[in-house]
């Protein structure tokens, strides 16, 4: 009898909905729930990759290793949604937002305890992992 | 070299809901750009179909659309760069003219919307960003132009009030326009009034009236080479430049949050090949699926320097006695936004304005034009210049 390959589904973990299951930086999540938020670095090159990649395009290699994300972001720009895509509704209202990290940025949600008044471009802000309902995951943005 | 020409256009209307199926919709505009280019159909050699799969139940729609067209055994395959489809659609259809494979090729963008929720839709359109790292977070459109009117407000202090000026040049022509789904006027006071529909934020600094509506529609173009466009055609609109390039789907791969490089990569593109610069422009459709969509086309065109947009509409340059006259149909915001079928829409208005067949919404004399069409968050760019004899 042929055994049945387990696949590795650890990425369905990620986000409110996710739309992947299955990707070769799975590992990514495992780094969440240790409360890191990573991206991968190539060993060859050495450009860094956030949102993490399996594959560096200048070198083709997939030779990557992980690097932690690092405080010292900036607030390049936000919004406050009103009205959400199906499944999101209930977490309404939220921010998306974007942080500059110098050699690389991150997309991602504003922590919810943060009003809008208090947001503006150009703010410091850091990167914190954030556990959601249904032993999902993910991470937000936070005052520095 | 033989040049490539615009022999036919037709377009429906756009509306909320159409009342029959995929292919009884299409059929409307195609039997107008037939009608327009005086052909029949042994005189299509291929026919490229332009939409976004995603709202589709039909696979493959191209060989259902061939079929009822009539237009088996010709070859027909299918294209797709979200919201600019169909100006990808032009853009092969003269590659195929050129390369001396076809004479005349049919250019057939659609989407019917309808078909799916509003909540759907917007589900669909996060997905049409990075599925893997964005959607996850609750994204849609008007979001993430959101950002890129934050980033351009941040960056050069345009107000609220500067988008709703765009919303209401739109209006103003919206109202001359038989194919737009929204016929009518609006006013400052749209935005002031707390009643109004337009005026609630729908993704912060954006309103509702900031953004343009789904629609079902449908869009035909004819394109043939010089010979036998010159012998079929009293009025054939040359394809004079075409611009199309990329930028990274992930807002975490892009530089700038107050322009679109794509699309300023791809004027750059079409200016160079058509020999013109900006100021020879004298009719143009701009990618207005959000106020602040215009705003940055202007700068990406080099119709108004970065950051000077908005004193553009200010004055008045982009109505139709002004020295740029842009979206003079209403675009997007006024027509509605039928993500297959709009860039073959910018297209015939533009083919109408060089005929001058524009009626009340003509401009005087127009020689050049040109269609600026988006698709994604800028991640896809097509610009498009097209000239008169």
């Amino acid at each position: 009898m042929s055994k049945k390959a387990t696949a590795d589904t650890r990425f369905s973990k990620f986000g409110t909905i996710s739309f992947t299951a299955t990707t070769r930086i799975n590992d990514f999540v495992d780094y969440l729930e240790k409360g890191k938020v990573v991206g991968t670095k190539c060993k060859k090159c050495g450009q860094r990759y956030f949102p993490p990649r399996a594959d560096c395009f200048h070198d083709l290699t997939s030779d990557m290793e992980w690097f932690e994300v690092t405080p010292g972001g900036k607030l390049l720009t936000f919004s406050t949604l009103k009205f959400a895509p199906a499944g999101f509704d209930k977490e309404l209202p939220y921010t998306i937002a974007v942080l500059d990290f110098g050699d690389y940025k991150v997309f991602g949600r504003v922590d919810s305890a943060i009003p809008e008044d208090k947001l503006s471009v150009g703010m410091p802000m850091k990167v914190a992992v954030n556990k959601l309902p249904n032993d999902h995951i993910n991470y937000y943005f936070t005052a520095a | 070299m033989s040049r490539v020409a615009v022999v036919g256009v037709g377009q429906t209307k756009f509306v909320r809901s159409y009342p029959g199926s995929i292919r009884e919709m299409v059929f409307e505009a195609f039997k107008e750009a037939m009608a327009d280019a005086q052909m029949t159909v042994k005189d299509i050699d291929a026919t490229i179909v332009c939409s976004a799969p995603e709202y589709d139940k039909q696979r493959s729609p191209s060989g259902v659309l061939a079929e009822y067209l009539g237009l088996n055994p010709q070859p027909t395959f299918y294209t797709e760069s979200l919201c600019s489809s169909s100006t990808t659609g032009l853009r092969l259809a003269y590659s195929l003219v050129k390369a001396g494979l076809h004479d005349t090729v049919m250019v057939l963008g659609f989407q019917k919307m309808s078909e799916i929720s509003a909540a759907e839709s917007q589900e669909r359109m996060g997905r049409g960003t990075d599925i893997q790292w964005e959607a996850p977070f609750g994204t849609m459109m008007p979001a993430y132009y959101a950002m890129f009117a934050r980033g351009h407000m941040a960056k050069y202090g345009t107000t609220p009030d500067d988008l709703a000026l765009v919303r209401i040049k739109s209006s103003t022509y919206g109202v001359f326009n038989d194919k737009a789904m929204l016929r009518k006027q609006m006013t400052p006071d749209v935005f002031k009034d707390p009643a109004s529909p337009m005026t609630g934020i729908l993704s912060s600094p954006l309103r509702v009236g900031d953004c343009c509506s789904n629609a079902d529609g449908a869009s035909c173009i004819i394109v043939a080479g010089e010979k036998r466009a010159k012998s079929m055609s009293k009025r054939p609109v040359w394809i004079l430049g075409l611009g199309s390039a990329t930028a990274s789907v992930n807002m975490a791969g892009r530089e700038l949050f107050y322009s679109l490089p794509a699309a300023t990569e791809a004027a750059n593109q079409a200016y160079k090949m058509a020999g013109v610069k900006p100021k020879d422009i004298n009719v143009a459709e701009v990618h207005d699926c959000f106020t602040i969509a215009e705003i940055m086309a202007y700068e990406s065109l080099g119709f108004a320097k970065p950051g000077e947009g908005p004193a553009l509409v200010r004055s008045k340059e982009t109505y139709k006695e002004g020295s740029i006259p842009v979206n003079v149909d209403g675009g997007l915001l006024s027509k509605g936004h039928p993500v297959g079928a709009t860039g073959g829409s910018q297209v015939r208005t533009i083919v109408l304005q060089l005929r001058g067949e524009a009626g009340d919404m003509q401009v005087k004399n127009p020689a050049l034009g040109l269609v600026h069409n988006v698709g994604g968050v800028g991640l896809y760019a097509n610009v498009s210049i097209l000239g008169r004899e």
